[in-house]
């Protein structure tokens, strides 16, 4: 389980981004984040994965706070994440990148194994540079490849149906309800209905604060009926 | 056949230039030190004396040579040598091979090991070549490791010739000059890789003359200069016909390592189309911030970054 703890996080020039949050992303479930842009969900998943630091506030794995921690520390105990906009590297192929993120050699058949997954064909990609030769489909696929290569009791995805053609968002889909099923912990920042769905929890975000949380069955009505009103989910009241 | 005259650090060094695994397939031409420890002539292949008496050899690919490799490694293993050799091929029509020629310079005392190789290369009509090159400096000493080659290339119509350069380290001054006139329909390609670090230097000029119509030629040089060191890159493409010219220098630097970039593009036909691409600045950021979310240190982060770089 994660836990935030009156999380407060504030750019340097002062703006509050993250306001007293506090909340609790259950193990072993996928949790969608959802809210209107700039509410704060990117930054959330940053502060899960150590790539922001809390202002002030606690952040807890399992029971176990790591505040503290740096991303290596984070991602060594098993958290991962993958870019809203993935980072390119001119001279990496694909294989290296997947390869740094397995932290070891892979075979073709698991290369084939990772790439089929986020509907890549392995042998037209395992020595392509990830550099600005690829599409921006195509380096989305890859960076989540790069999650999914890991295999970590929590894995992040910031907007993983950026840039990804419909064909390929079907499987993206049962890639995610597959990792579901086998337990992993997954936080999904997300504004696509399809992955809300499949979702098990659900966090709206907005402004910096926690508008809402819960079981899908209960918090996605209210997001529905936002939408069809035209403005920000009111949502019901956290606790409630 | 064991090269039996090949001294151990000559050895050594064969390995890392050249591949070398106690034997070469093919023709092979071995200097050391200024002197040759082996020599092999194949049917296609033929290695003689260079004709004006200078030091060094000429390589003569029969014309439709295909897929032969012949091997032509340099090897400097002590201080207080200053090797100079000219090397000269003669590519036959249609031949398709590859060049191996590797240099290692070594000096374990404060006297200078400099290799320095003046090659030509003339490649007949319609020849594909690939010349593959690494360089390597090592040896404790204080003598400064140099290479400092020279290649002049003249491709015939239709001919290619594609130059593989690796340089990655121990190398303490370098200065590559290329120059080479294109006839029509030939294609020159270059991919150089360069590491600097300390106060080494290393210097990389191309002069590419494109005569022909619709020649081409794609200069890529991709570099690292870290500590002290310096590089400089100077490149002039000059288009005469219809053709295409594109050359690219892209380095990595750090530290207190100083990169210099100038390119020059001559057009003299407005269907000649000419490109350069130069970029030098630092590591990204987010680089290393996406390869530490995967469980890499900075340090490990950085040394991925430019493994993959130098590739």
């Amino acid at each position: 389980m994660i836990e935030l703890r009156n999380v407060n996080w504030t750019l340097p020039e002062g703006q509050e981004i993250i306001s007293d949050l506090s909340l609790a992303i259950p193990g072993g479930k996928l949790t969608v984040v959802t809210g209107p842009n700039g509410g704060g969900k990117t930054t959330l998943a940053k502060l899960i994965a150590g790539l922001v630091t809390p202002t002030s506030g606690q952040i807890l794995l399992d029971g176990r706070d790591i505040t503290g921690l740096d991303v290596t520390q984070r991602a060594r105990l098993g958290i991962s994440y993958g870019f809203q906009t993935p980072v390119r590297f001119k001279g990496l192929t694909v294989q290296g990148l997947l390869e740094a993120a397995a932290g070891r050699l892979l075979s073709f058949d698991e290369m084939c194994d990772l790439t089929g997954k986020v509907g890549l064909c392995t042998a037209d990609y395992v020595d392509r540079e990830v550099d600005a030769s690829l599409s921006g489909g195509e380096i989305k696929r890859v960076e989540i490849a790069s999650v999914l290569a890991r295999g970590t009791r929590v894995s992040i995805f910031d907007e993983p149906e950026a840039g990804i053609d419909m064909w390929s968002f079907n499987g993206l889909v049962e890639v995610f309800r597959s990792l579901k099923q086998q337990g992993m912990t997954m936080v999904v920042i997300s504004h696509q209905q399809r992955l809300i769905e499949i979702a098990d929890e659900i966090v709206v975000l907005s402004g910096g604060h926690l508008r809402d949380q819960g079981p899908r069955e209960l918090v996605m009505p209210g997001l529905l009926a936002g939408e069809i009103a035209g403005h920000c989910p009111v949502g019901r009241k956290v606790g409630a | 056949m064991r090269i039996d005259a090949l001294n151990p650090v000559a050895e050594r060094l064969l390995k890392t230039v050249a591949g070398y695994q106690g034997e070469f397939k093919g023709a092979y031409n071995i200097r050391q030190d200024s002197g040759c420890a082996g020599r092999r002539s194949t049917d296609n292949i033929k290695i003689v004396p260079h004709r004006e008496g200078k030091p060094g050899i000429e390589v003569h690919v029969a014309p439709g040579t295909k897929g032969e490799t012949v091997f032509i490694p340099a090897t400097v293993t002590r201080g207080n040598v200053d090797d100079l050799t000219y090397n000269d091929f003669y590519i036959g029509e249609g031949a398709e091979v590859t060049i191996v020629a590797g240099c290692g310079v070594h000096t374990d005392d404060a006297g200078e090991a400099r290799h320095n190789g003046v090659h030509r290369f003339f490649i007949s009509r319609g020849a594909d070549v690939v010349y593959e090159e690494k360089h390597i400096g090592e040896g404790g000493g204080d003598g400064k490791r140099n290479i400092d080659p020279v290649s002049d290339v003249y491709l015939e119509e239709d001919a290619r010739l594609t130059i593989d350069t690796v340089q990655l380290g121990g190398v303490d001054h370098s200065d590559r000059v290329t120059t080479a006139a294109l006839k029509a329909r030939a294609r020159l390609v270059v991919r150089e890789r360069l590491l600097t670090s300390g106060e080494q230097t290393a210097t990389t000029r191309f002069d590419v003359v494109m005569e022909g119509e619709d020649s081409g030629c794609d200069l890529v040089s991709r570099s690292v200069a870290r500590g002290r060191s310096r590089q400089e890159f100077f490149s002039r493409v000059v288009g005469k016909a219809r053709c295409a010219g594109h050359s690219a220098c892209d380095a990595i630097v750090a530290d207190e390592a100083v990169v210099t970039a100038a390119p020059q593009l001559d057009a003299f036909s407005p269907d000649a189309a000419l490109i350069h691409e130069a970029a030098i600045g630092k590591i990204a950021g987010e680089q290393i911030l996406k390869l530490r979310t995967l469980g890499l240190t900075e340090e490990e982060a950085e040394a991925k970054i430019v493994e993959g770089f130098l590739r």
